[in-house]
């Protein structure tokens, strides 16, 4: 009895003590994405536990001011908002751009960096793309829910240019060469990373939007953005700021002009300005029915394309296996291993990606390939299992009428397996409607990349969330409703 | 004359000895049953005159066409013995997906390539020479023992197979049903067709059988004529 309320006062102290070190006074606790790369944040090559970029030394200036110790924390890019939200940390900083919807669901910091929107093109390219008019037709690749994506939407609709999205600012590059896109519109501290890169691009001198760089922090923790406001005008007002941006080779002139704006009482325009964004729940979700209708159909024809290969690429697969001579059968298992042993994620990538200096697959039938032979492995083997589990009476029955091998499987043991394995397909359907949303790694905008999209610029997941949802019910409830009457009709 | 000669039948599966040496004749329009406890190699030997199963030694001739140990019939000799032999196994094994009628017509139209209008007709004349003409569009799990047994024997005689084997045929139909079954054995026979059944029911070999071959752990020997 003693010894157990020992351990229970030991796992209460262990348990508290844990929470005390999270909340810590002492500590600033910051978020980025160590994805997002250098100039910003990144691991330190010479000791990967640690990270360096400009954002930790703002951080560390932001923390040096308060009297804390900063702690970094990794927090994917698109999830940085909502973990600002919910007090994951104190403040975020990895390149996050001012914009209304953040004003209005965060407490934003006064801007510590101004960047420009720049194209980025191939340098053959140079006379001809100078402005996103000149690129009418054209795929310009970007980074989703950002200042930059909303040029192109903007853009989509005056000059019938084609946004893609990434989900990296590494590969909108890359694909750039491949000559994927024709363009790429992103800020120029990426840009810059880009050319210097990718040797064969250059990026045009013209504006195309101005935006600024901010810490995020929940709105809840008003005082502590108040405290930091003041801690990022005395960096400004002593030169700490462009010590640093000097050091990364991010400074320029529009800096000192920012600078000045703000230390004499000016807050930038950007977060001024009225916009699209701040709109009820229902006019937003009037103006983005129409694209997230779209996205639903490319992840319906994406689906039903990729089960169709699934179910073709399946049943050779099976026939291989149950009527194979032996080397066949042991390569088509390795196969299905291989296949149903790797995640569907890496697939994708491999394709796309990793394949692009074979043969140039296009976003979207790569996409195909991708769930297609990722399902097929799975179909397989649902319909192995269903040849055999047809009764062998059955095929003595074929055998002795006469029946060839082949025609005993098209006549008799197909059909029959077809029925048992409708049930299984029919739920490997409905997951791959929503493993579709995978293939948004690489540029294919369906639904759920829509959502997020949608749900980023209006600040919340609840509507946008509500509406995909119901878009993906409305896509799977009526096949199951199908293969359930099908079912009913050769029970009957 | 002999239509069917069965000579030192041996059949094993792996190293398990099933039939042994078993040898027998039966004539066009003859009724012949083996008869012998469940196990004793009934059902293997007419699994092995049908053609299912490889045979170990000895041979059996089907009007010409003669199966031998460790060969496995194919192409054109494949297709004689099936003009000649059909089998009327002790489940039936209706095919589960396909109406009655299309049970019967599957084969002649995919196998002999018969025209599958032709082809349909005789499965339905055949139906009413069995008595269940109404049930030609149930599907198989809709009939009774009796129907499905009936519907196997009109799929078997639709390849019009001068020997009609047939396992346990009683097994599943009660008394009344076992006198019918008999009456289209008896007509089968007097039409010429050599019937070969194994079975274990002593009434029903009384009444439908010309003779009776008995057999013993995979033996076999002669009994009545």
């Amino acid at each position: 009895m003693k010894r157990t309320l020992g351990i229970i006062v030991l796992l209460a102290s262990v348990g508290l003590s844990q929470r005390a070190s999270a909340q810590s006074p002492n500590e600033l606790r910051w978020g980025g994405d160590a994805e997002g790369g250098s100039p910003f944040v990144e691991a330190d090559p010479n000791d990967p536990a640690r990270v360096v970029g400009f954002e930790v030394e703002i951080a560390s200036i932001l923390a040096e001011g308060l009297g804390r110790t900063p702690r970094f924390l990794q927090v994917g890019f698109t999830s940085l908002d909502a973990a600002a939200a919910r007090g994951d940390f104190d403040v975020g900083l990895s390149g996050i751009e001012d914009s209304p919807a953040r004003r209005s669901r965060l407490a934003v910091t006064i801007p510590y960096y101004q960047f420009r929107e720049v194209l980025t093109i191939r340098d053959a390219d140079a006379a001809t793309y100078r402005t996103l008019q000149d690129l009418r037709g054209r795929r310009v690749a970007t980074l989703g829910a950002t200042l930059a994506y909303d040029l192109l939407v903007d853009a989509q609709t005056k000059f019938d240019v084609v946004p893609v999205v990434y989900e990296d600012d590494v590969h909108p590059y890359t694909d750039l060469i491949l000559g994927r896109v024709d363009a790429v519109l992103l800020d120029d501290v990426l840009a810059e990373r880009g050319v210097r890169r990718n040797p064969g691009l250059v990026n045009q001198p013209t504006d195309v939007g101005t935006g600024y760089y901010v810490g995020i922090t929940a709105p809840e923790h008003a005082a502590l953005r108040d405290q930091m406001n003041e801690i990022l005008l005395r960096a400004m007002k002593d030169g700490r700021l462009e010590t640093i941006f000097r050091r990364w080779n991010m400074w320029n002139d529009e800096q000192p002009r920012l600078y000045a704006r703000l230390l004499s009482g000016a807050t930038p325009q950007s977060g001024e300005q009225p916009s699209a964004q701040q709109l009820s729940g229902w006019e937003a979700a009037v103006r983005y029915l129409p694209a997230l209708g779209r996205a639903a159909v490319v992840t319906f024809v994406l689906s039903c394309l990729s089960m169709t290969l699934a179910v073709l690429v399946g049943v050779l697969t099976a026939s291989g296996r149950v009527y194979g001579p032996p080397p066949l059968r042991v390569l088509l298992t390795g196969w299905v291993e291989l296949i149903r042993g790797t995640p569907l994620l890496l697939q994708l990538f491999v394709l796309y990606f990793g394949l692009a200096v074979v043969v140039e697959l296009p976003a979207f039938i790569a996409a195909l390939i991708g769930l297609g032979l990722n399902y097929a492995a799975y179909e397989s083997e649902i319909y192995r299992g269903a040849l055999e589990a047809v009764p062998p009476g059955q095929l003595d029955a074929a055998r002795a009428l006469g029946l060839s091998e082949r025609q005993t499987l098209v006549l008799v043991r197909g059909p029959q397996a077809f029925r048992l394995a409708l049930p299984p397909m029919t739920n490997d359907f409905v997951a791959l409607l929503k493993d579709s949303s995978l293939v948004s790694v690489i540029t294919v905008v369906e639904l759920t990349k829509e959502t997020s999209i949608f749900a980023a610029n209006i600040g919340s997941w609840l509507l946008p969330g509500a509406m995909c949802a119901a878009m993906y019910l409305a896509l799977s409830l009526p096949l199951a409703r199908l293969a359930r009457r099908l079912e009913r009709a050769w029970k009957k | 004359m002999a239509v069917l000669e069965v000579s030192g039948l041996e059949v094993s599966r792996g190293a398990r000895s099933l039939v042994q040496n078993v040898s027998f004749t039966v004539e066009r329009g003859e009724s012949v049953t083996i008869m012998g406890a469940s196990g004793s190699g009934k059902t293997s030997v007419l699994r092995a005159i049908a053609g299912l199963d490889p045979i170990a030694a000895g041979h059996i001739d089907i009007d010409g066409v003669r199966i031998r140990p460790g060969h496995v019939l194919i192409g054109h000799a494949r297709r004689a013995l099936y003009r000649r032999v059909g089998m009327v196994f002790q489940f039936h094994h209706l095919f589960e997906h396909l109406t009655a009628l299309h049970n019967v017509w599957l084969a002649p139209v995919h196998v002999l390539n018969q025209p599958r209008k032709d082809a349909e007709r005789k499965a339905l004349e055949l139906l009413e020479q069995m008595g269940i003409a109404a049930r030609a569009h149930a599907m198989p799990r809709e009939l009774s023992g009796g129907e499905a047994q009936r519907v196997a024997i009109a799929r078997a005689l639709a390849m019009g197979p001068q020997v009609l084997l047939m396992d346990e045929p009683t097994a599943s139909l009660d008394p009344a049903r076992r006198g019918d079954l008999a009456a289209i054995l008896r007509h089968l026979a007097d039409r010429g067709c050599a019937l070969l059944t194994a079975s274990h029911d002593e009434d029903f070999v009384r009444s439908c059988a010309h003779r009776v071959l008995t057999m013993a752990e995979g033996r076999m020997n002669v009994i009545a004529g």
